[in-house]
């Protein structure tokens, strides 16, 4: 290898190093370099000083790295989790740790102190997540420095919210309370949100980021979900022999810890070991996407003919509300990983065959519902129902429109990326909405 | 002469989609371009060109294709679109105004028409 091709490959190398510039745009850059170099030469230069020149002009590599940093801002966030220095990537593990051991231990107090009442008690259940997610919010609030102010706004908001859904006269069996404890969660997802972008909830970068954190985090949990029943089951299968009354107890103190820990653990992970699950999730995708496309195709052409019918309960209700919400997650994630400079290409297609399919379900489902509450009115529960397909056949239909554009090459696939951080808005706006104003409005029924 | 900045890099988005005009290009001959129309009194370093590139198409001004070039290498080359188009006669339109405006000043005219 000649001195000029071993110079442009240490150099390519360098560029590479940072983790800013990624394989292509390297491979542009030495072209850009080669360019240069073949026409210093052929006004006389030597191969050395025309590489040294071109080299020179292209710029200082860590000057470009922070130029690309500014453009691909995802790729910045990922060096940020890797280059920390060794100690204190300890120091976080060990901040983590203590989050999830709170989160663990508020949990079991909790229940202790919900059994020295009265036994089983719903409101142990309904504000469950009480217990959990405000941890991780504040565990985020810290390790994103969180300025003072939005900190506070939060912390008051969330502790309101606390107050408020706790004095509300729910009798038992209420409909209207298992509907908050259905939508307090994601409620407080989103403040975990907040404090996950640092405050800077109007960014929609940041936005994005969080809607990649989420998926991401799912995926961790479900890992560590699945690893801990392996665990707990073998331990059952060990514990027999000996000391079978010993089971019971075991479940009750490791499972509600072991899963709220793993709330915070789970978190940490997605920030720390980003570049693994990079990895992962687009294969998930891109396996997924394809078969829901085609079980959606399948069930809306089947449900379009066969009608929703009698037997349409809540039950299948709920079923396909968590359908669709998974399609959306697959769509935003699929558009997420993509890459916003890749060619639209056969899993655009699907994901738009998707979004239709999802969208005839909606109507469907949205049809039946209108149905019923004119023959029977309104009751929280189709109220709750009514809203959310509502908000999803909004988002599904402008989504496919998004993705009709992008694939007709018309638009960006940032815009559906806008689209969908902005739609983040009224989401929280309506689950916060059922959780707050829908009890008092149905008088707690 | 030193160009600020500042004015360097306002100016870059309609030079680069200007430059677009003339016809698909790539980033060292739009350097070039860029020289030869200042007589290389306009100077930036170099690689500052690519993440511009990529941030007009990630906002869809421009469409970016992998071709070869006459030695076969691999080059990227860059395309302007129609919002592109639209987005360079937004620009003009504010370049005119500010060249306009300071030319009433200091008594050198620029054209209102052919805008």
């Amino acid at each position: 290898m000649s001195t000029l091709e071993t110079r442009i490959d240490e150099w390519r190398a360098a560029v590479l190093r940072g983790r800013m510039i990624d394989e292509a745009d390297a491979q542009e850059l030495e072209s850009h370099l080669r360019d240069h170099i073949a026409d210093l030469g052929s006004a006389g230069l030597s191969d050395d000083e025309a590489f040294l020149i071109a080299v020179g002009r292209l710029g200082r590599i860590d000057q470009l790295s922070a130029e690309f940093a500014r453009e691909h801002s995802d790729r910045l966030w990922k060096q940020l989790t890797v280059t920390r220095e060794e100690g204190e990537a300890r120091a976080s593990v060990w901040g983590m740790l203590a989050f999830a051991a709170l989160a663990a231990v508020l949990v079991h107090a909790a229940r202790l102190f919900a059994e020295a009442s009265d036994g089983f008690a719903f409101w142990f259940a309904r504000d469950l997540s009480f217990f959990v997610l405000p941890v991780l919010a504040a565990y985020f609030a810290v390790v994103r420095r969180m300025p003072l102010r939005p900190t506070v706004t939060l912390g008051a908001v969330v502790a309101l919210l606390a107050v408020a859904v706790n004095l509300f006269p729910f009798p038992v069996g209420s409909a209207t309370d298992l509907l908050v404890a259905l939508h307090l969660p994601v409620v407080l997802w989103f403040a975990v949100g907040v404090a996950y972008v640092g405050g800077e909830v109007t960014s929609h970068v940041r936005r994005m980021d969080f809607i990649r954190f989420t998926g991401e985090w799912v995926i961790y949990f479900a890992l560590i979900a699945l690893g801990g029943g392996v665990l707990l089951g073998l331990t059952a299968a060990v514990l027999t022999p000996i000391a079978p009354e010993a089971i019971d107890d075991v479940m009750l103190w490791v499972l509600p810890a072991g899963a709220a820990g793993a709330v915070v653990v789970a978190a940490w992970l997605v920030e720390a070991k980003k570049s693994v699950i990079e990895n992962i999730a687009p294969v998930l995708t891109a396996i997924f996407t394809p078969l829901f496309a085609l079980m959606l195709a399948v069930s809306a052409v089947g449900y379009a003919f066969a009608g929703l019918g009698r037997e349409f309960d809540r039950d299948l209700l709920i079923v396909f509300d968590v359908l669709l919400l998974v399609v959306l997650g697959l769509v935003v994630y699929g558009i997420s990983a993509r890459g916003a400079l890749r060619r639209p290409g056969l899993l655009d297609v699907l994901q738009l065959v998707a979004v239709i399919s999802a969208l005839v379900l909606d109507l469907l489902v949205l049809v039946s519902m209108l149905g019923r509450i004119g023959e029977f009115g309104f009751t929280p529960n189709r109220v709750a129902a009514l809203g959310l397909n509502l908000l999803l056949l909004i988002n599904l239909a402008v989504t496919a429109w998004h993705l009709g554009r992008m694939l007709a090459g018309r638009a960006p696939a940032l815009r559906l990326e806008r689209w969908q951080t902005g739609y983040l808005v009224a989401f929280a706006a309506w689950v916060l909405l059922v959780v707050l104003a829908l009890p008092p409005v149905f008088d707690f029924a | 002469m030193n160009i600020d900045k500042d004015l360097v890099a306002a100016m870059a988005t309609p030079l680069v989609l200007a430059i677009l005009m003339e016809g698909s290009s790539y980033g060292y001959a739009i350097l070039k371009r860029v020289r030869e129309l200042s007589s290389g009194e306009l100077e930036w370093t170099d690689g500052m060109l690519y993440p511009l590139l990529h941030r007009l198409e990630r906002q869809g001004y421009i469409h970016a294709e992998w071709g070869a070039s006459p030695e076969g290498r691999r080059r990227r080359y860059y395309q302007i679109t129609d919002a592109g188009r639209a987005q360079l006669a937004e620009q003009r339109r504010q370049w005119v105004t500010a060249t306009r405006t300071l030319g009433g000043l200091w008594g050198f005219a620029i054209p209102a028409t052919g805008v």
